[in-house]
Parts: structure tokens; sequence; C-alpha cells
């Protein structure tokens, strides 16, 4: 220590302090920013996976994201956007995009699972991306309650307390959560697909992410308690209904009341 | 605690998860009654002398419905009932200068606090039916006093109600009713469900749903805010004026569209009665196609209240139909203004055509579609005349004529009394005056051709 304290007025001491104090901060933010890339890739692909989907994606996908997806006019790059990205648009249909529109819509899937995970594997090898989830991320087994207080937080204001979908601008939309598959609702959560934000692992951790798809699940399976649920879409459904049914059938029966037998 | 409560009704009390479903369902069904009701008396013309105050009061019964409606919809504290106390809240902060003292006032602090649920529940519960029970007590005391109302026909007129007494037959009849809606509603609950607060978690100022709405019958007014842009080109609806901030695109859809609507729906009685000078009592109701003026106004207003009821459910029009939300927005704003013209205009001439359709019948009498050749050779379709029943309720109606402007006691021609016969002119200048006993007698006396050629001539105004 006293040696230290002795060499605190030496010329040097400035500079050193001030490379000490870069360092630190140049440190902690490179850990920082790792923390919020999701979890690197840990599924394993072969050489001969990267080299077929390489090969689809020259068929099927270079015309608007280039070859070596590195984007046109018509279609952003790939680079970095990670096997998630490419599980999640490939898997879901909505990759390859039928038509330019708003956003691109689910349809029937065009790929099978291993030209999928092919596909995946070529633009993961690209540059480094969020990676397909665990499978112990994706099992269910999180906290309901905890999940459906992040999803109010985060998810409810576009796709609907209920997750029956939500309307955004000009055409846009959030969809209905019901039947979409605990993975793809992950992938979705860490690319932010379309016109949703990326919801990194420091701003959900893992677990969160685990206890939102819990509890999508959980009110998927549940069902409505109270009978028909009408959509799940709320008073306007409700509204809709009593004036259309419920008024409706009272209002045959004060016909048929008050008609004269004749 | 309250969503605890309603959470523990829902699902630990037996019988409590359908119990509040009946409940809501109930409100829903209240609500839409009203509006149903109201209708009918608007468009029949049942408003007018000695019915002015019944019509008033049926009016605070509705707002009194709205109050109770939304007040219990708030009380189980829940995500959705919170976003619309949310936006109450936003609606008293808007009005300038005292807005926030109201609202500190009401929630007891700033929103949301801890005082709200329990002060809605005591106004659900205690001083919102005692008002609607009043009300309703008044309603069917003038009711009996007034005696009811009654369709045309032969034999009725403003001196006579012609029908059955209320007991016994009405009487069972309503009983019977009051079990027809009762298992109605019994179904709706146990088949239907309705408000499922687990969806929507407990209320936490953070988080807002997408879909939020209120019920049905407040929704005009979310609709009018969702209408209202925030900036007309560069000039903010928002402004700042002396130090206050006057938040218009607020403070004008939130209480401007309710405001003209109640109360040009509590002052048309006398509106009509100032146009038409007529104080006489009216037992026998209109058809609607008989007032046409009246008519067109009641859908002019009907359809600016349905743009707005439709714009609180912009959202789900949008996902539901796929259309862009923004467009939806932008055609119901133009509806917001030209859709009440457009009713006006159409239900007018629709209203009018009717009438020279009931006058051509009354006069002519119904087409056979039997062909008959004169003995010169002329064709001519058999026309069947109508029976007198029938007749009666195609000639038998009231049809109040321009009335211009009359100089008071003291010969002037006020300034009020010019606007009258303006307003008398647009009610009553295309009128088409009911067959007359001697039109008929003409019509029918000297058989179909001979009534054609002064008909014709008569044009009124086609």
């Amino acid at each position: 220590m006293k040696a230290l304290s002795q060499k605190r007025r030496h010329p040097l001491a400035a500079i050193a302090l001030l490379l000490m104090g870069l360092l630190l901060t140049g440190g902690l933010y490179a850990v920082a920013t790792t923390v919020n890339e999701a979890k690197a890739s840990t599924t394993t692909y072969s050489a001969n996976d990267v080299e077929e989907g390489g090969k689809l994606f020259d068929a099927n996908c270079a015309t608007c994201h280039g070859f070596g997806a590195s984007g046109t006019q018509d279609g952003p790059s790939l680079v970095g956007v990670g096997a998630a990205a490419v599980d999640f648009q490939v898997g879901t249909g909505r990759m390859p995009m039928q038509m330019n529109g708003p956003q691109a819509l689910k349809k029937p899937v065009q790929f099978n699972d291993e030209q999928t995970q092919q596909l995946s594997a070529y633009v993961a090898s690209l540059g480094a991306g969020p990676a397909v989830p665990e499978e112990e991320l994706l099992d269910e087994g999180g906290d309901a309650a905890e999940g459906g207080e992040l999803f109010r937080t985060n998810c409810a204001m576009c796709h609907n307390a209920a997750a029956a979908g939500g309307a955004l601008t000009r055409g846009k939309f959030a969809p209905a959560l019901a039947d979409v598959s605990g993975k793809h609702i992950y992938e979705a959560m860490v690319t932010g697909p379309q016109n949703m934000p990326v919801f990194s692992d420091s701003n959900i951790t893992p677990e969160g992410k685990r206890d939102i798809i819990t509890f999508l699940k959980q009110i998927e399976t549940t069902g409505s308690p109270g009978g028909a649920d009408l959509g799940s879409l709320g008073p306007v459904a409700e509204g809709l209904f009593v004036w259309v049914a419920g008024l409706g059938v009272i209002i045959a029966f004060t016909i048929w009341l008050t008609s004269r037998t004749s | 605690m309250a969503y605890n409560s309603s959470l523990d009704i829902s699902f630990d009390v037996r019988g409590g998860l359908f119990m509040r479903q009946v409940h809501h369902w109930a409100a829903l069904l209240f609500v839409a009654s009203i509006a149903v009701h109201m209708l009918r008396v608007f468009f029949t013309g049942a408003f007018r002398r000695p019915r002015e105050m019944n019509w008033v009061v049926g009016g605070v019964l509705l707002i009194l419905a709205m109050a109770a409606g939304f007040t219990g919809y708030s009380l189980p504290d829940d995500l959705l009932s919170g976003n619309g106390l949310r936006i109450i809240d936003g609606v008293i902060k808007s009005i300038p200068v005292i807005g926030t003292y109201i609202s500190f006032f009401l929630f007891g602090g700033e929103f949301p606090g801890t005082a709200i649920i329990g002060r809605l529940y005591m106004l659900h519960i205690l001083l919102v039916p005692a008002l609607i029970l009043l009300m309703i007590v008044l309603h069917l005391f003038m009711v009996v006093v007034h005696k009811h109302t009654q369709y045309p026909g032969p034999g009725r007129n403003d001196n006579n109600v012609v029908g059955y007494p209320l007991g016994p037959v009405y009487a069972a009849k309503a009983g019977g009713f009051f079990f027809i809606v009762f298992g109605v509603l019994a179904l709706m609950a146990g088949f239907f469900t309705i408000n499922p607060i687990w969806n929507y978690g407990p209320y936490d100022p953070s988080p807002v749903s997408a879909g939020t709405q209120p019920d049905w019958y407040i929704g005009f007014v979310d609709g009018a805010l969702r209408l209202m842009p925030g900036t007309f080109g560069d000039w903010q609806v928002e402004q700042n004026w002396f130090g206050f901030v006057f938040t218009f695109n607020v403070l004008l859809p939130a209480l401007v569209p309710a405001g003209i609507l109640f109360t040009v729906m509590f002052m048309y009685p006398w509106i009509e009665r100032w146009v038409t000078k007529d104080d006489r009592e009216h037992h026998v109701l209109d058809r609607p196609r008989n007032a046409p003026t009246r008519t067109a106004i009641g859908m002019a207003g009907f359809v600016w209240y349905c743009v707005m009821w439709a714009a609180a459910g912009s959202d789900l029009i949008a996902t539901h139909f796929g259309v862009s939300l923004n467009d939806v927005t932008y055609w119901l704003r133009a509806l917001f203004f030209i859709g009440p013209i457009i009713a006006f205009i159409v239900t007018k001439r629709v209203a009018l055509a009717l009438q020279r359709k009931d006058r051509e019948i009354a006069l002519h009498g119904r087409e056979t579609g039997r062909i008959v050749r004169l003995p010169h050779g002329e064709f001519i379709e058999v026309h069947a005349p109508l029976d007198e029943y029938k007749r009666y309720k195609l000639v038998g109606f009231e049809s109040p004529e321009v009335i211009p402007a009359i100089p008071n006691e003291h010969g002037v021609v006020t300034r009020k009394e010019k606007r009258r016969a303006l307003l008398s002119k647009w009610f009553f200048e295309d009128r088409v005056a009911p067959a007359t006993p001697a039109e008929l007698e003409a019509a029918h006396g000297h058989g179909h051709a001979a009534v054609e050629a002064p008909e014709e001539a008569k044009s009124l105004s086609h």
C-alpha cells in the first residue's frame, strides 16, 4: 500500500488511472451487451446442414434477400438475424412471403423441418444471432401467474390480455396467440418479427419467457370457465351478442306475446 | 381486494360465476331495452303532449342506467375496468382549470388511489338504484295518469283507449314476460361468458390491453374520443393559454357529442311543439312515415350515434375485416359529419315515398293483376278497393301543414316567429296530404279512368 501511495504523484499516474477507467467501463459494457444477446447457439449444425441450407437459400430466398443474404432493395440483409429468426419465419410459413403487404401473413409451411433446420444453419453461419431456444425453456413448466403479469405488462397492449390479437396501424396487426407453438413464441420474443419489438434476455429473462409461454399455454388449455368465450374480444363482442341474440330473442317473444289470436 | 373478492365469487362461491354473468348480461340487456323503447317512443311521436315530462324522465332513466352500468363495470377492479376509469380520469382532467381538482376530489388523491372502488360501490348499490327506482315510479305513475298511447286504427282517437284492460290478460302476459326474460338471461349467463376478469388480471396502471372497450352503452363516447384527431394540419388541438393547458382533443369529443345528443333529445318535444304550434293532447301514435321530418331527424341522430358507437370498435373492425385501422378511422370521421345528413335525406325521401304509396293505394285500391278489355277495346287493370279498416290506416292520420309567421298581439312578426316559420316550412313544405273523403269519393265514384287526370294534375311535388 505504501508503494502505491508513494507513486500516486508519479507523472504517469493520471494516464494509468485513465487507462484503468477505460478498461473497466469498456469491459463492463462488453459484458452488459453480451448479456443482452440471447444465448449463444448451442444446437450444433453440421457443415452439411450449412451447405444444404445455402443451396435452399439461393433457390428460394436469394431473390429478395440477395446471395449470401446480403439484402437487396426488396428484402433486408439476414446476416446476424440468427437461427431463431429463420426458424420462426419459415417455420410458421410467413417466409417465403406470398406477397408484399402491411405484414407477412401466416400460411401453410413451405419447407419441412429438416429443410427449415438447414436454412437456419446457413443463416446462423453468416453471423452470430439468437439461436433456436432449448427444449427446457419450452417445457411449459414455468410460473403461469408470473408469466401472466409479464404478458400483461409487455405483450397485452398489442396482443390483447387474453392473447386474442389486436390491430396496429395501417393494416398491420398483432396476431392471436392460440395454437402458436412455444418455440415460435420464444423465437418471436427474441427476434421481434414484423412489427414486434425484440424482448432481449435482459428485458425479459429466459425464465420469464418460459413463464409467459406457460401462461399462454395454460389459458389455451384451461378454456373458458364461464361458457362460450365469444372470441375473448371483450365488451364489443358482448355488446354485439346482447343486441343481436339477447334482444333479438326478447323482441321475438314480445311479438309473440302481443300478437292477437284471430 | 375488490378483484380478489370478484374472483372468489366467480370460482369459490357455488353459482357465483353464474350470478355474476346473469347480473352483467342483464345490465347490458337493460340499457339495450331502454334504447329500443326510446326509439319506439320517438319514432311514433309518443313524446307529444301530455307526455313530454315522461319523455324527460325516460331520458333521465337512460342516463341513470348508464351510470349504474358504468359504476358496476368498474367494481371488480380488473385491468379492463381500470383502463376505463383511467379514461374517465383523463376526461375529467381535461376540463380546464378545475379538472385536476375534481379528479383529485373524486379519486381521493392522484389516480388511482384507494378510495374510488369504495365510492363507486356506494353509488352502484345505493344512490343510483334509489334514483332509478324513484324515476321508475314516476315513469309508471305518469303512464297510469296519462293512460297508454295507442296505434292508429278505426275507432281509436285521442279521447279513448281501445283494447284489453291491464288486468287480467295483460297483467298475466306481463308476468309471463318477466319469466321469459329471466329465462333468456339465465340461458345467456349459463352458456356465454361475459367480462372474464380472470383474463384481464388485477388493475395496475402500467399495462393497457388491446381491445380495451367500455360496455356498449358508453361505447359512443369512447368512439368519439378515438375519432378525434390530435392536430389539424399544423395546429395542435391541445393548447396552452394563459398558463393553463386546454386539452381540447379530449374535452371536445368526450363532452360535446354526448352533450348535443342529450340536449336535443330532452328538448325535442318542445321544439316540435313550438314549430307546429300544436298544444293539443295526443294519444294516438303516428306511423313513422306520417311524420317524415321527425323520422328523418331521429334517423340522423341514430346514425350519428351509431358512427361513434362503431368507432369504439374500430380496432376489431380493422382486424376482423382485414382493413387498415387508419382507413376505418378516416371513413368514420367522414361519416361522423356526412352520415347524419345522408340518413336525413334518405329517410325523408323513403317516408314521403311510402306516404305516396299509401295514398295511391287508398285512392285506387290494390292492383289485382287482372287485365280487362273494355267493349271499345281499351285494356284496364282491375283494382280491388280496400276494405274500410285497411283504408282507415292509410288515410286516418294527422298531417300538420306549414304555418307561416303570425304577427303577435302588437301586430309585430318577431324574429323568433320568423325562425319558427322557417322551421315549419322545413318540416312540412313537402308534406304528402292524406287522401280526403272528397278525393276518395271521386276516386271510387267515377271509376278508375276519371280520377287519373285530376290526380296527376295535383302533382304532389313528385
